[in-house]
């Protein structure tokens, strides 16, 4: 009796409070319906108040780069509000720097819409649209990074410049309740019409990596948006180095195999770093290209061999291996992806050679 | 001290700020005294949620304990309870503050989904019940508790403001020597203790 009792009385009181709340909701978070005027009127949507900023956009089928969903804790889903929406808040502080706070740059994810707003976006992310592609295939590329194809359904094509990105929304599984919204490079061409290939290393504990390494097959439906970024080739020089760790290797590989593609004047020269034979992957792949085209030379690098590994190549840190190749800096452009670390390292040995920091164009891993 | 019904409001207000402090008497809530104590604007804003959330969610737990779970004497259950008004006011707390007074959301907005789990809003809810308050002395009781967490979180983090700049030993930094700055805090609160004998 008393069971029945306790259980009641807890259930009956508990949903009384959630029927406040709801209430409550109901009529506090309920701002009517309000106008977003996107760059001077260029376009304009209504939407329903209280929602964020980010989503109420994506609604409509404006997608901001974000990385963590809506968290707070990527900083890439920036607007420039012109409309007033109240003081920087203690979540944003972090990601905006003193000169985006005076130009009224935001955090969209935490924008609660409350009235009218009038905000300015880079027209490029017009382009961006959401697809829904199939996993064409899955290929084991070292043991801890696999490629993945997507043939995309929904819409049937993506116009990207090679180096760009997509984000992939992860589904849960396992005790991963929650979905996110992650950034991989593209490693395909543009020509490639229909399919966009990724590189994805698995992350210990990584909560995308893990869904795309163990949960998803060949067959399986998923959510791509993009394309983002501003990693892709630009005028200037003749003489590209491109240097690549791990699964930075994709947006490289995008780059060379479209420039050859286009038969551009461009020598190339490929550093790849990895720290045994065993995280080596298309070797030869890079190996053959070297072989048809003179201007393409192909530098892998081991940093620390195992015995077995037999390795006749470079070896060393990527660092000193760009600098014993890199001699000069005369009509030279740098392109870089990889870890934090590796970018950095290699930023600074670039610049030592004399390269500015407007020849090096870096992806770097967050 | 005589029968609770006696005690006068003023006199619980003061005793719940000064000699019987929520977190340098009781040692309640304090988690977020020690992990939210390094800048003073920061400290004082959660103070001020607290106080807040303390004040409000007391008085709702008043009425629900005298008109609901004591008549159907479900004392028992008055934990699970409380903490399930506790949350549910909260959101509606946040929400209003969002619409209303935009102005202090902003300042209070990240703290108080935080709160729902401060023990010590949950403590002087059941404190009341131990003490029979009646329902003035708990608005008093409720409104005294937030204002002395909120004037010790506001203490400690002026102090650790001052000694941000100090050197201490390895070992000592962070919450080692907060939780020393609170012992000495403790101690010196103890001197309010002849003013007010209340429990």
């Amino acid at each position: 009796m008393e069971i029945v009792q306790t259980v009641l009385s807890i259930s009956l009181i508990s949903s009384a409070l959630a029927v406040v709340v709801v209430i409550a909701d109901r009529f506090l978070n309920d701002y009517g319906e309000c106008v977003i005027d996107i760059n001077g009127g260029n376009r304009q949507m209504t939407v329903n108040g209280g929602s964020t900023l980010l989503s109420a956009l994506a609604a409509n089928r404006i997608f901001i780069p974000s990385a963590c969903g809506g968290k707070a804790t990527c900083g890439l889903c920036t607007v420039q509000v012109a409309s007033d929406v109240g003081p920087v808040l203690p979540t944003e502080e972090p990601y905006l720097s003193e000169e985006q706070v005076n130009e009224g740059v935001r955090l969209s994810c935490q924008i609660k819409i409350k009235h009218d707003l009038e905000i300015h976006i880079p027209e490029e992310l017009f382009n961006i649209e959401q697809y829904q592609a199939r996993i064409e295939k899955i290929t084991d590329l070292t043991h801890d990074i696999k490629e993945f194809r997507f043939a995309l359904e929904e819409p049937a094509e993506l116009a990207f410049k090679p180096g760009q990105y997509v984000q992939i929304d992860s589904k849960p599984y396992g005790s991963v309740t929650e979905s996110v919204s992650r950034a991989y490079s593209i490693s395909s061409v543009p020509s490639d019409k229909g399919f966009v290939d990724l590189i994805i290393r698995l992350v210990p504990n990584g909560i995308c990596t893990t869904f795309m390494h163990e949960h998803v097959k060949e067959g399986d439906t998923i959510t791509l948006r993009g394309p983002f970024g501003d990693f892709y080739l630009r005028d200037g020089a003749d003489d590209l180095v491109f240097i690549a760790g791990g699964s930075g290797l994709a947006p490289i590989k995008s780059l060379v195999f479209d420039i050859l593609e286009q038969g551009l004047e461009k020598n190339m020269t490929f550093f790849f770093g990895a720290v045994t034979k065993k995280d080596l992957y298309y070797v030869e792949l890079f190996q053959d290209l070297e072989k048809r085209y003179p201007n393409f030379r192909y530098i892998p690098a081991l940093s620390n061999p195992a015995p077995e590994d037999a390795w006749q190549g470079d070896v060393g840190l990527i660092t000193d291996v760009v600098a014993k190749y890199v001699e000069t800096p005369v009509n030279k452009q740098a392109y870089l992806c990889g870890s934090p670390g590796m970018i950095n390292a290699c930023i600074n040995v670039l610049t030592g050679i004399g390269l500015t920091e407007d020849e090096v164009f870096y992806d770097k891993f967050t | 001290m005589g029968t609770p019904a006696a005690i006068h409001p003023i006199v619980i207000l003061l005793a719940a700020i000064f000699t019987s402090n929520m977190v340098l008497a009781n040692f309640l809530g304090m988690c977020p005294f020690i992990s939210v104590s390094n800048e003073y604007k920061t400290a004082s804003g959660l103070g001020k949620a607290v106080s807040l959330v303390m004040l409000v969610t007391t008085i709702l737990n008043w009425f629900l304990y005298h008109y609901v779970i004591a008549p159907l004497g479900l004392e028992y259950l008055r934990f699970i309870l409380f903490i399930v008004v506790i949350a549910a006011s909260v959101q509606i707390i946040e929400m209003a503050l969002d619409r209303y007074l935009p102005e202090l959301h902003v300042k209070l907005g990240i703290f108080l989904p935080l709160i729902t789990v401060n023990c010590s809003i949950l403590g002087i809810s059941l404190f009341m019940v131990i003490r029979d308050y009646t329902a003035l002395q708990t608005v008093f009781f409720g409104l005294g508790s937030g204002l002395g967490w909120w004037l010790a979180i506001c203490a400690l983090a002026a102090i650790r403001e001052k000694i941000a700049r100090n050197k201490l030993p390895i070992g000592l930094g962070g919450p080692g020597i907060t939780f020393i700055i609170t012992g000495i805090m403790a101690l010196a609160f103890i001197g309010f203790a002849g003013t007010l004998m209340i429990q």
